[in-house]
């Protein structure tokens, strides 16, 4: 099976080693223009058209997202997306918010389009070398400006050592303090999950994944958060990560070191009882 | 300014999920079900939008019956009329299947300005509203923080604040009618009114069957089963009540880990 792997800097050793993986000959490119959706769109189909690949591979980042579906969709396909195995013609992605995995077989002629997840594939250590394509016309109905961050950050959680975030499951902004009595007998940061900093309860720059920050401390604390695929590559690198969560089918325990399982409401006061006497 | 939302039903959040005996999709007697979440945004944002620049808002839906529920929900908090595209299966279509179904309902419609959630909750494909804009060929951009319609300013003109990755945003300026897909967030929702509820039960609902607005092209994916992730037993998990398990991680954090 040909393969195509269109590339950017974010995630391109994974993709390389996911599409050498998934068939040959591979060819790689990366797309040489400013990145708008139309442009990338109309390049990437005159790349496709040119090499006529049966798959085409992606990583799953925000730019793929952007336009990948369009591009797929011109070509009576969809985007498999957010892959995280498998090979062809069947592969794995998750669904239900990361609860169930899903085989989705391609059917019908190439090309075939799919994004892998970020972190699925270890990059490549000996990659295919990458081409530049420069399509031979572009035009946009999108007119970009410079990208930009909201505010310097006041919060700098990457320093942390220790780490108390905190999800969904503290249900109100009134039962904030529970887990800050945590973190304060921990001498930890508290952090969230971004539901948490959507809603006002805890400031942005307290919000951990991949529109936050990405932290890697000696032990980050998840209190009531389960685990999505966005939260989780922000905190993965930590070295003892532990997960407190009602729900034992929660994806965060794929990635916890230790766990409990029960009502944070109990657990969290518990533990601060027990940090607090160990430590007199 | 006509603004058309597409939203989806799925189930309730933290509803207990079962595969279904035949593995190819999930269990759904006895589950109850609500508004995609980026939906609820995204409905919410059309509704402001009227609030600020006038014209009408239309819900559209493509789900099973039940979905009936979801959308009288919708235009309970404010949307105007609703177009429900009935399919018992939609899990047996592909993204692409299903954008050819919302773009055939809202070709006659010709909105200004067409919302989506970013993603299903349940799929998680993150694709329908950015099919939607190849079919109809229209512009759109995605995970979309912010929405200006520049109608003051320069008639015509959409400019809207799009996430990036890691804190970054970008402004993006595109001409109406366009497409967008809205991210969680970026506005506060509002719940409906006694009042909303009452008058939502005289509000349309032009309920239009699948197979009313032409065939569809063969999926080019499809979900062969569904299963349980194989669980990585790294992790240890402290049993007991509440005091016992915290007491044995207490010890880890202090002899293994080393944080107190
Ligand atoms: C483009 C994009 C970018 C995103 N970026 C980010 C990001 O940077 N960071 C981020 O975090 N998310 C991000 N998300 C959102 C992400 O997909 C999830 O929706 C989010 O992480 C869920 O947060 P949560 O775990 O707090 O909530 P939920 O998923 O609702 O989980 C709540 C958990 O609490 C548990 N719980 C409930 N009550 C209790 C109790 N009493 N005791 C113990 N446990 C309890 C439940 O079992 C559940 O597991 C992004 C999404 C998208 C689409």
């Amino acid at each position: 099976m040909s393969v195509l792997a269109i590339v950017e800097q974010r995630m391109a050793g994974e993709v390389l080693a996911a599409a050498q993986e998934f068939g040959s000959p591979l060819k790689a490119c990366s797309i040489d223009l400013p990145y708008t959706a139309d442009a990338y769109t109309a390049a990437a189909e005159e790349l496709i058209r040119k090499v006529n690949p049966t798959l085409v591979v992606f990583g799953h980042t925000y730019q793929t997202r952007d336009y990948a579906p369009k591009l797929a969709a011109r070509f009576g396909r969809v985007l498999i997306s957010d892959v995280i195995g498998g090979k062809p013609p069947v592969f794995v992605r998750q669904m239900f918010q990361g609860k169930f995995n899903a085989d989705v077989r391609l059917s019908g002629d190439g090309p075939h389009f799919l994004s892998i997840q970020a972190g699925a594939w270890r990059a490549e250590e000996n990659p295919a070398a990458v081409e530049t394509f420069s399509p031979s016309s572009t035009t946009s109905r999108q007119v970009p400006e410079a990208p930009f961050r909201e505010s310097a950050r006041a919060v700098d959680l990457t320093a942390a050592d220790i780490i108390v975030s905190v999800g969904r499951g503290i249900k109100e902004k009134e039962n904030i303090p529970v887990v800050e009595a945590l973190a304060q007998a921990l001498g930890a940061e508290l952090a969230a999950s971004r539901p948490i900093c959507d809603a006002g309860w805890l400031p942005m720059d307290r919000q951990v994944g991949s529109s936050g920050q990405t932290v890697s401390p000696k032990v980050y604390v998840a209190v009531g958060i389960s685990g999505a695929i966005q939260h989780l590559v922000g905190m993965k690198g930590a070295k003892t990560i532990v997960a407190i969560n009602k729900d034992r089918d929660a994806p965060i325990f794929d990635v916890a070191h230790y766990g409990i399982v029960g009502d944070l409401f109990e657990v969290v006061p518990a533990l601060v009882e027990e940090i607090k006497k160990t430590k007199a | 300014m006509k603004i058309a939302v597409a939203i989806k039903q799925v189930p309730l959040r933290d509803s207990p999920l079962r595969v279904n005996a035949a593995g190819t999709w999930i269990e759904e007697d006895n589950l109850s079900f609500e508004i995609n979440e980026p939906d609820a945004y995204a409905l919410e944002e059309a509704l402001q939008l009227r609030e600020k620049h006038g014209g009408e808002v239309i819900v559209l839906s493509a789900g099973p019956a039940r979905a009936s529920q979801t959308i009288r929900e919708a235009l309970a908090k404010g949307a105007d009329r609703a177009i429900h595209i009935e399919h018992a299966d939609l899990a047996s279509l592909d993204t692409l299947g299903v954008g050819h179904l919302l773009a055939a309902a809202l070709r006659n419609e010709s909105p200004d300005l067409i919302l989506t959630g970013l993603q299903s909750d349940d799929l998680g494909y993150g694709q329908t509203g950015v099919v939607l804009a190849e079919l109809l060929g229209l512009p759109h951009s995605t995970i979309i923080m912010q929405v200006q319609v520049m109608n003051d300013v320069q008639p015509g003109k959409l400019r809207v604040k799009r996430e990036l990755e890691d804190g970054w945003f970008q402004h993006i300026e595109m001409p109406l009618p366009a497409v967008l897909t809205i991210q969680s967030g970026l506005n506060k929702l509002r719940y409906a009114t006694l009042m909303g509820i009452k008058k939502a039960k005289t509000k349309e609902i032009k309920v239009v069957s699948a197979a009313e607005l032409g065939a569809l092209p063969p999926p080019s994916a499809v979900i062969e089963k569904i299963y349980a992730p194989e669980k990585s037993n790294q992790a240890q998990i402290f049993e007991g009540d509440a005091k016992t398990a915290a007491a044995k991680l207490v010890e880890k954090l202090r002899f293994e880990a080393r944080v107190i």
